[in-house]
């Protein structure tokens, strides 16, 4: 079904999945993510049964709480027409996890499997699947994207947020070097694993600086958190947002982990 | 070498704060990543090949007793000597018995991750034979009592000022005011100094990047040439290989070949790609009277028909450590086994089981650059997740990990009282974050706080803001 | 029980093969009778005269030299010159094939042709490539009386004579000439493919020739 065909039988139901950092870290998002699917011709539910997707308990390798989590999340969600989340990693594990963890339950699996056909990436969902172009926002800034591996390397997300920054008013893109690298964020890990997450966000953050831009963007919170922190305790002036506030032009709230100063 | 694979942690530490380490680990990611992509994108049907050599690889595994027949028969049929190892020790036992019966004092070796999993040199010398490196990179950790911290580049977390150091320690039959200074005057060093061992030594041993069924060949691919030199000049010539590098035909050691050198180090191929088969014949001029293969099983029998099967179609181009993040940080030593970065984080526990080795596969990000990049299109970080799940459900997941995964995860299968502990917490923990809107510190978020700032959180939930702007558009609907 | 069977029956029991498995070993047996060829890039699907330019050109792009003569005649007096450019010893080892012998080296009166397997001695080599790979500008040499495989990476310089007309497309052809040489299933005791000069990277991950093998690598493609 084409965008077109679905307007002219009627507003695609979108379900979103707000994730659990947005909505307990960054409502904002949340609210620009709503913004933009409404602009695109989308009706937007926010059923309240959500919490999180359950990576941590799946990448825990704890595969009976990610199993309960999942039950909740496809109960909550499957009656949508497309279910959207504004992470490409919370997205991916929608996608690309859930149907894995019912296997050998012919039922759920199928019913997993229908679900995960729903999910979609904010932004990739706004371009690829209504086909949105331009968001008709404005922003006189120079930013710099980071990409985020799940959504990069699970759900192809490379392009699309590249397109729709291209035509937000007054935005100059400056990509940084090793843009598609990881910044050391990886769920528990970088608690685990900290100092190793600290030498790979600090290498990041030097590509940012480099880049020469004054906003960088991502579409996954846990990152943006990630990499917003090491800006700031390095006393960095440099602006961190969600890509869906640039695009939704929301911008209006104080960047995550505040200004510079 | 000593397993310190549970000491990842304080390895890896002692990693991040080794300058000359961390100089030499600039190497990784400018040897190794744009050469590959160069390589990859020169050539059209990459991809192609890559889906060709998973499915060869696959089609392998689900015959591999049949092939391993086939292949020991055509060895045998070419006068060569078959050798089955069930473990570690039966392979080195195997490998001594062949030595000493040759009645050898010295063996040259080329380079062989396989005679670094079943510790070699080590049974070679506490048995008065005299094992010599002759690749460049495992000359000098040879010299330096150091294991191979990546599996093609074993010496890639040293510099040249080091390497220059142990060379005038050692070769002290040399001119002390020589000029090492260059890469080059330490590679030509390497190469007399080596010359004469070729020539001294009783037996070659070699590993094999292929078993070749069909004709009864094991392949080896180098740039130097040494591993050439080891099983050419060599009285003996041992192959040690495991016995998932079977490969059924030559056409699929093409396929597979097409993918390796492109993967690995960036070339179309590898300098030398020296297909052996058997001693040397009558009429032949050179090589070696016997020729000998060990063939290895040591735990891989049992990775079969289960979820780490998969990990049996590596063919060790080292693509995964040099694209991982984790391993650029911290080399290859801080692994404390055999095989480092993302395939050793899978391949180990395996080997080593997983009590031994649980660090490993925990110690990733899940980037999933490996697996985009694994010419055998292993899924590695999805093998590092059953680890992970092998060690939960063993109870072997560190406690506080675990017990704070159980408290999270009470909250989160609960949402109605996942929505009121949010609606309480996030605001307190909003006005705690004051004009910075960030953290310096938090107790509970000293892994967070030790490196970075935490963002403060904007106030209400995103849930909580949404329902009453919902709220509110009804009555003013209304 | 042997370990041989030990460690295949490990195998057969973690793959839960049945007892009696003829459709597995057919599937063996066939593979291993159809040689399936897979994948073969684009670029070496060329015509004839394509194929030896491309095989020049990567050659050359991986570290070789090259020099194209019309016929044997003109071998010695190339090896010659490059030997001098070089300001190498006017001294070759060089193995028993016929047409490196037949092609007149009593013409280059300095040079001395030293025959048989080399020893280590000898600071040039020549050597007769049994094939040619285009796609990747690589030699094929058979090890053997004509061409000791020593001849490959002992000397400091390797010559290599190769017809044009055993030059081909893919390394899949090679295979072919090799079983209408060998047999099916039959190789010779040592298979090089080689392409380009011995090199190391171990040092910082800076390339250098020269490593163990031979410095250098001159190919003389005769038409």
């Amino acid at each position: 079904m084409t965008s077109s065909e679905a307007k002219a039988v009627r507003q695609p139901r979108v379900g979103l999945f707000a994730t659990c950092l947005v909505d307990l870290f960054r409502p904002s998002v949340g609210f620009a993510s709503v913004k933009l699917l409404q602009d695109a011709g989308c009706e937007v539910h926010v059923p309240v049964a959500q919490t999180c997707c359950g990576q941590p308990a799946y990448n825990t390798g704890d595969r009976a709480d990610t199993r309960e989590i999942a039950e909740q999340v496809i109960e909550a969600f499957e009656g949508f027409d497309f279910i959207v989340a504004p992470s490409g990693s919370c997205a991916s594990m929608l996608k690309k996890h859930y149907p894995g963890l019912f296997a050998g339950d012919a039922a759920w699996e199928e019913r997993a499997t229908a679900f995960s056909g729903k999910c979609h990436e904010l932004i990739s969902f706004l371009t690829d699947v209504m086909m949105v172009r331009d968001t008709g926002a404005a922003l006189e800034t120079k930013i710099t994207y980071h990409d985020s591996c799940s959504g990069l390397r699970e759900l192809g997300v490379k392009e699309q947020p590249r397109k729709l920054l291209g035509n937000v008013r007054g935005v100059e893109v400056r990509e940084m070097t090793d843009s598609d690298v990881c910044c050391g964020f990886g769920g528990t890990f970088c608690v685990k694993y900290s100092d190793i997450s600290n030498a790979i966000v600090t290498k990041k953050v030097g590509n940012i600086d480099t880049s020469g831009a004054d906003m960088l963007l991502a579409g996954d919170l846990g990152c943006l958190m990630n990499m917003a922190g090491k800006l700031k305790r390095q006393g960095s002036d440099v602006e961190v947002r969600h890509v869906a506030e640039v695009l939704a032009g929301m911008t209006s709230q104080p960047p995550i982990a505040g200004s510079g100063k | 070498m000593e397993l310190t694979a549970n000491k990842f942690k304080a390895n890896a530490s002692r990693a991040l704060v080794d300058a000359q380490l961390q100089k030499a680990l600039g190497n990784v990611e400018k040897g190794f990543i744009g050469k590959r992509q160069m390589a990859a994108d020169a050539l059209p049907e990459f991809d192609a090949l890559r889906d060709n050599a998973r499915d060869i690889k696959n089609h392998v595994l689900a015959h591999l007793d049949l092939y391993l027949e086939e292949y020991e028969r055509k060895v045998l049929a070419a006068g060569g000597h078959v050798h089955w190892a069930e473990t570690a020790e039966d392979a080195r036992r195997i490998v001594l018995e062949i030595c000493k019966k040759a009645n050898a004092r010295t063996v040259t070796k080329g380079k062989s991750m396989i005679t670094e999993e079943i510790a070699l040199n080590d049974h070679l010398s506490a048995n008065g034979i005299e094992p010599v490196e002759t690749d460049l990179g495992e000359y000098i950790i040879q010299l330096r009592g150091e294991h191979p911290s990546h599996i093609i580049a074993p010496a890639v977390h040293l510099n040249k000022e080091q390497v220059e150091g142990d060379f005038r320690r050692v070769h002290t039959h040399l001119p002390a005011g020589r000029d090492l200074s260059e890469p080059v005057s330490l590679l030509s060093e390497a190469r007399e100094v080596l010359r004469q061992r070729y020539f001294a030594a009783d037996v070659g041993i070699t590993g094999a990047n292929f078993l070749i069924a069909e004709t009864g060949t094991s392949v080896i691919v180098t740039n130097e040439g040494n591993g050439d030199l080891t099983q050419t000049l060599g009285k003996v010539h041992v192959v040690v290989a495991s016995i998932e590098k079977i490969v059924p035909t030559l056409e699929d050691t093409s396929q597979i070949l097409r993918v390796l050198a492109r993967s690995a180090t960036g070339q179309d191929m590898s300098v030398y790609t020296t297909f052996s088969t058997g001693p040397k014949r009558q009429e032949d001029p050179d090589g070696p009277d016997e020729y000998h293969v060990v063939l290895l099983d040591n735990g891989r029998s049992a990775m079969l028909g289960t979820e780490y099967q998969d990990m049996l179609r590596c063919i060790r181009c080292g693509a995964c450590m040099n694209h991982c993040p984790v391993y650029h940080a911290v080399g290859g030593h801080a692994y404390g086994s055999v095989y480092p970065g993302p395939m050793g984080a899978v391949l180990t526990p395996s080997l080593n089981g997983i009590d031994e080795t649980g660090q490993l596969p925990n110690a990733s990000t899940f980037c999933g650059r490996c697996e985009s990049v694994c010419p055998m299109r292993i899924p590695l970080p999805k093998m590092m997740r059953h680890w992970r799940e092998r060690e939960f459900e063993r109870n072997l997941t560190p406690a506080v990990a675990r017990y704070g995964l159980k408290a999270w995860a009470f909250f989160a299968k609960r949402p109605k009282l996942y929505r009121l502990a949010a609606s309480f917490g996030m605001p307190l923990l909003s006005l705690f974050g004051g004009t910075s809107r960030r953290f310096r510190s938090l107790p509970f978020a000293g892994g967070w706080t030790r490196h970075r700032d935490l963002p403060a959180p904007e106030g209400r939930t995103f849930l909580q803001a949404w329902a009453q702007r919902e709220a509110l558009k009804q009555e003013a609907g209304q | 029980m042997s370990a041989r069977d030990t460690v295949l029956g490990k195998i057969r029991a973690s793959m839960r093969v049945p007892a009696s498995d003829d459709v597995r070993r057919k599937t063996v047996a066939d593979r291993l009778e159809s040689t399936p060829t897979g994948v073969i890039p684009a670029r070496a699907k060329l015509p004839k005269a394509g194929q030896v330019d491309l095989f020049c050109a990567m050659a050359e792009q991986f570290g070789a030299t090259l020099a194209r003569v019309s016929d044997y005649k003109a071998v010695p007096a190339e090896v010659a010159t490059y030997l001098r450019s070089r300001n190498l010893p006017a001294e070759i080892r060089m193995g028993a094939d016929k047409r490196l012998k037949k092609a007149g080296w009593e013409a280059e009166k300095n040079l001395e042709v030293r025959h048989g397997a080399s020893d280590g001695g000898d600071l040039s080599g020549v050597s007769h490539a049994m094939a040619g790979i285009a796609e990747t500008g690589t030699l094929a040499l058979a090890s053997g009386q004509d061409n000791p495989t020593t001849i490959n990476f002992l000397p400091e310089h390797h010559i290599v004579v190769l017809k044009a007309s055993d030059i081909k497309g893919d390394m899949e052809s090679v295979w072919a000439m090799l079983r209408k040489a060998q047999g099916k299933g039959e190789m010779p005791r040592a298979f090089n493919l080689i392409t380009g000069p011995s090199r190391s990277g171990d040092i910082e991950q800076t390339i250098l020739l020269g490593a163990h093998g031979p410095r250098a690598l001159h190919v003389i493609v005769v038409e």
